[in-house]
């Protein structure tokens, strides 16, 4: 049957054509609470997880800043922290020493959980979801708006838990019982690890949620002509996060459940042969260990669900400003694919000194080594799609490249720690601190940063300072170095991680000078993040009004309006001809070619298999369809 | 406005089904992962030194068949429901209804039957502990099934389930199957291995 379509639309597709004036009315009359309060707009939610992450991020890196004080200048008055640390703080100066515990435990678990999965997946997957696939908004905006109020709930909780007398959860952001479960063993297990836990338990529910979400509009939302092998790499990256998340939280709020269970109404699951004082508890035949294995069936794909938004959007901002289309489209896809599998079936490298059977650890020793495989061939895709290109060094860009080179560094001593005989000296040490903050903390975070700058202009309508986002990568890059790739000889050394102090111990001064350098460039880096947060704020309202399309991209979100309104596109939805990496396409009039232009129209670049696509179209013309000026909706 | 008139190849719409009935699956994906995640973790537990064995209460093999009967009567709601007899189908919707709360409260006795066994939630060996939380979990999504059931039977009541508008009905459905699957996978679970 033919199909040919005679379109007489009002310029679906205008790129660059200076649509400038305000489309911001709203398609319906909200007051303030229903459009920015309890939103049901996907725009809207994944600003407000934006915001929400910057707070945790800011308040993540400051817990960081207090405890590297304490590790780098171990001899330093911290009388000035009393107003802000109060009781914390000994009458000799010094900090607590469970507080210490306490403040690298809320570290871990507010960047891993609510910086690195709320801030980013919560943010790019809702905000970029729809606009990237053509879609309205997302499949249950309703479920959507749970999912972020689940998460602020868990949010007020964990905040909650700061200001306890005890202190919030201390057993670090593992919480392995039996530490966790005993009030006695450690301040931190009392109140503040119910709120933990209860805490946690709302942000699962609030993943799920968006989870849920993402999948379903993935798969059923997409406008016409969008198939799988024509989505965004970031749509593909967020759609496997999705995947894992919904397959593996659940898994974590079964241990919680159990925890909770050991905790507050005595059974067993973990707790066994415990002596406090001398006297026996009463809980008798659990296995710590089994949480473990709970725990790192979780604690294993959250990594990836951290990392993999990151990797997607590098790679959708690394072929816009290379313009080259991206090296190896399906081979990102394949091994996006494949990292996502195999993450599921390591999480026992992450316990190889538990006393497993050593043949075991062998088989999980293998199957981690190859996670190196799909990897390389990202950072290869990467580094290929960069080479020869045009590369614009946008500030987004930059942050892009940062990500590639943290994941690179910190993906080779994944090497080193995967192997099981190797893990016996390293596990536990600064070696693993360095590893897992360059590959997967700021890794993610640069890729989060990227994610910012590039889509600032979509999500606020305006442009962000060029000139300070070179300057706070530069700082940011160089500080972050300088913060972990010290740890990896601090590490080898066999300094343990979680230490108050090591000044008990002659052998381990040594690094004093090292550690102080650690904390030094820590704090600097810091620091940096404040001139992001100025940029940030101030160009929401006082940047350059942004043209509505500043990167010459091709995905669909630079077809709407500058402020998209509820619904997205005023029009119809525009319908997709071509995947989106058509940059740099030779002999096109332009060097990027957007989604939303058939093949048709440009006859000059047309690879012979695309021209076919327009003949299989148009055999017969005797059924053309002619489609008024205002085309009929999607649905 | 400018009109102008451009041949184009058609953009193929992508393949789709109703996200509602596609989120369940989902929900029913995550359901799956979690009991998956109590049942590996009773395997490992089981093969510890020390596994007490566990005596499973009667009440579960009667409670087994009510829940399978509650399938069966709500595979007769959807095709009542397919074939528009509404008196069957709100009898049918209604029957259901009845069978799971029936099933929950044959639970409870359950529960009941393995305290008079000296099977304790707490204190006593972990093997118990574990019955009761996989039993009491299914039962927690069990009343969330019965909410669903009882939403489907408002709906047919005000006749508002009919062959044009399955999707409430075979979610319903859908969703109770899955409850029924889930229990029989427990139950068999922990008779092979007590």
């Amino acid at each position: 049957m033919a199909t040919t379509d005679i379109h007489i639309h009002q310029d679906v597709h205008h790129h660059g054509d200076g649509h400038d004036h305000d489309h911001d009315h709203e398609h319906h009359g909200g007051n303030f609470w229903t459009t920015y309060i309890f939103s049901e707009d996907h725009k809207i939610i994944g600003k407000q997880f934006l915001i929400t992450g910057i707070f945790w991020a800011l308040l993540g890196g400051s817990l960081s800043v207090i405890f590297r004080l304490q590790l780098g200048f171990p001899d330093m008055n911290l009388e000035w922290l009393k107003p802000i640390l109060g009781g914390w703080i000994t009458p000799e100066g010094k900090l607590d020493p469970e507080f210490y515990l306490a403040l690298v435990t809320m570290h871990g678990t507010i960047m891993v959980f609510f910086v690195l999965t709320a801030g980013l997946s919560g943010t790019f997957s809702n905000f970029l979801i729809p606009l990237q696939i053509g879609a309205r908004d997302m499949a249950s905006g309703f479920m959507n708006m749970l999912s972020y109020w689940f998460f602020f709930a868990s949010s007020v909780l964990m905040f909650i838990s700061l200001f306890l007398e005890t202190g919030p959860a201390a057993g670090g952001w593992t919480v392995y019982p039996p530490l966790s479960a005993l009030p006695q063993a450690i301040k931190g297990s009392g109140l503040g690890m119910t709120l933990w836990l209860v805490a946690m338990a709302l942000f699962i529910v609030s993943s799920l949620l968006g989870s849920i979400n993402y999948i379903s509009t993935v798969i059923n939302m997409r406008t016409r002509g969008m198939s799988f092998t024509r989505l965004p790499l970031t749509i593909w990256a967020f759609f496997f996060t999705a995947i894992i998340g919904i397959l593996s939280f659940p898994v974590l709020f079964a241990a919680a459940l159990l925890l909770i269970f050991d905790r507050s109404f005595g059974t067993s699951f973990y707790l066994s042969d415990i002596y406090i004082g001398g006297e026996a508890l009463a809980h008798d035949g659990g296995s710590p260990v089994l949480f473990q294995h709970l725990f790192w069936f979780l604690g294993h794909p959250e990594v990836y669900i951290v990392l993999l938004p990151a990797l997607g959007i590098s790679s959708e901002i690394i072929a816009t400003n290379s313009r080259k289309p991206i090296f190896g489209y399906k081979a990102m896809i394949g091994s996006m694919l494949f990292i996502a599998i195999l993450s599921f079936i390591v999480w026992a490298h992450h316990m190889f000194v538990t006393g497993m059977n050593p043949f075991l650890g062998s088989i999980f020793m293998l199957l981690t080594l190859i996670i190196a495989v799909p990897s390389a061939v990202k950072i290869f895709n990467y580094v290929t799609t960069l080479w020869k290109g045009n590369i614009v060094f946008t500030p987004g860009m930059l942050f892009s490249i940062g990500l590639v080179s943290f994941f690179l560094t910190g993906g080779i001593t994944g090497i080193f720690l995967g192997n099981s005989a190797i893990d016996i000296q390293l596990h536990d040490t600064y070696f693993v601190v360095a590893h897992f903050h360059l590959v997967m903390g700021s890794a993610s975070f640069f890729g989060m940063l990227a994610g910012i700058y590039h889509w600032f202009p979509k999500m606020f309508g305006r442009m962000m300072n060029e000139r300070l986002g070179q300057i706070h990568f530069w700082i940011t890059f160089i500080g972050v170095y300088m913060v972990f790739f010290p740890m990896h000889y601090i590490g080898i050394a066999g300094f343990p991680r979680r230490y108050y102090s090591w000044t008990n111990f002659e052998t381990f001064s040594g690094f004093a000078d090292l550690n102080m350098l650690v904390s030094l460039a820590a704090i600097l880096t810091l620091a940096a993040q404040f001139i992001f947060l100025f940029n940030f704020f101030y160009s929401i309202w006082r940047g350059r009004l942004a043209p509505a399309n500043p990167w010459n991209a091709n995905t669909l979100e630079w077809t709407t309006p500058r402020n998209p309104g509820h619904g997205n596109w005023p029009g119809e939805i525009p319908a997709v001809y071509r995947w989106p990496y058509d940059y740099s396409k030779p002999g096109a009039k332009d060097d990027f070619i957007p989604q939303t232009i058939p093949f048709s129209e440009t006859p000059e670049s047309n690879l012979p298999h695309e021209t076919e696509l327009i003949k299989l179209e148009s055999t017969s013309g005797d059924d053309i369809i002619i489609q008024g000026g205002k085309l009929e909706g999607n649905h | 406005m400018a009109v102008d008139i451009k041949i184009v190849e058609e953009a193929k719409r992508p393949l789709s089904m109703n996200p509602r009935k596609f989120g369940l699956w989902l929900f029913m994906a995550t359901v799956v992962m979690l009991f998956g995640a109590w049942t590996s973790a009773y395997i490992v537990k089981r093969g510890d030194m020390g596994w007490s064995e566990i005596i499973l209460p009667d009440l579960f093999w009667v409670n087994t068949g009510v829940i399978l009967i509650s399938s069966g009567t709500m595979v007769w709601a959807v095709r009542a429901a397919r074939r528009d007899v509404a008196e069957q189908l709100k009898i049918a919707v209604g029957i259901t209804t009845v069978l799971g709360i029936a099933f929950l409260i044959g639970q409870l006795l359950a529960f009941d039957q393995m305290v008079a066994l000296h099977e304790h939630f707490t204190g006593g060996p972990v093997s118990h502990s574990f019955v009761y939380v996989l039993s009491g979990a299914h039962g927690l999504h069990v009343i969330s099934g019965v909410i669903v059931l009882v939403i489907a039977l408002v709906a047919a009541l005000r006749g508002r389930i009919h062959r044009g508008n399955m999707d409430t009905l075979e979610m319903c459905a859908t969703y109770w199957h899955f409850l029924g699957v889930l229990w029989l996978y427990l139950f068999v679970f922990l008779l092979l291995n007590k």
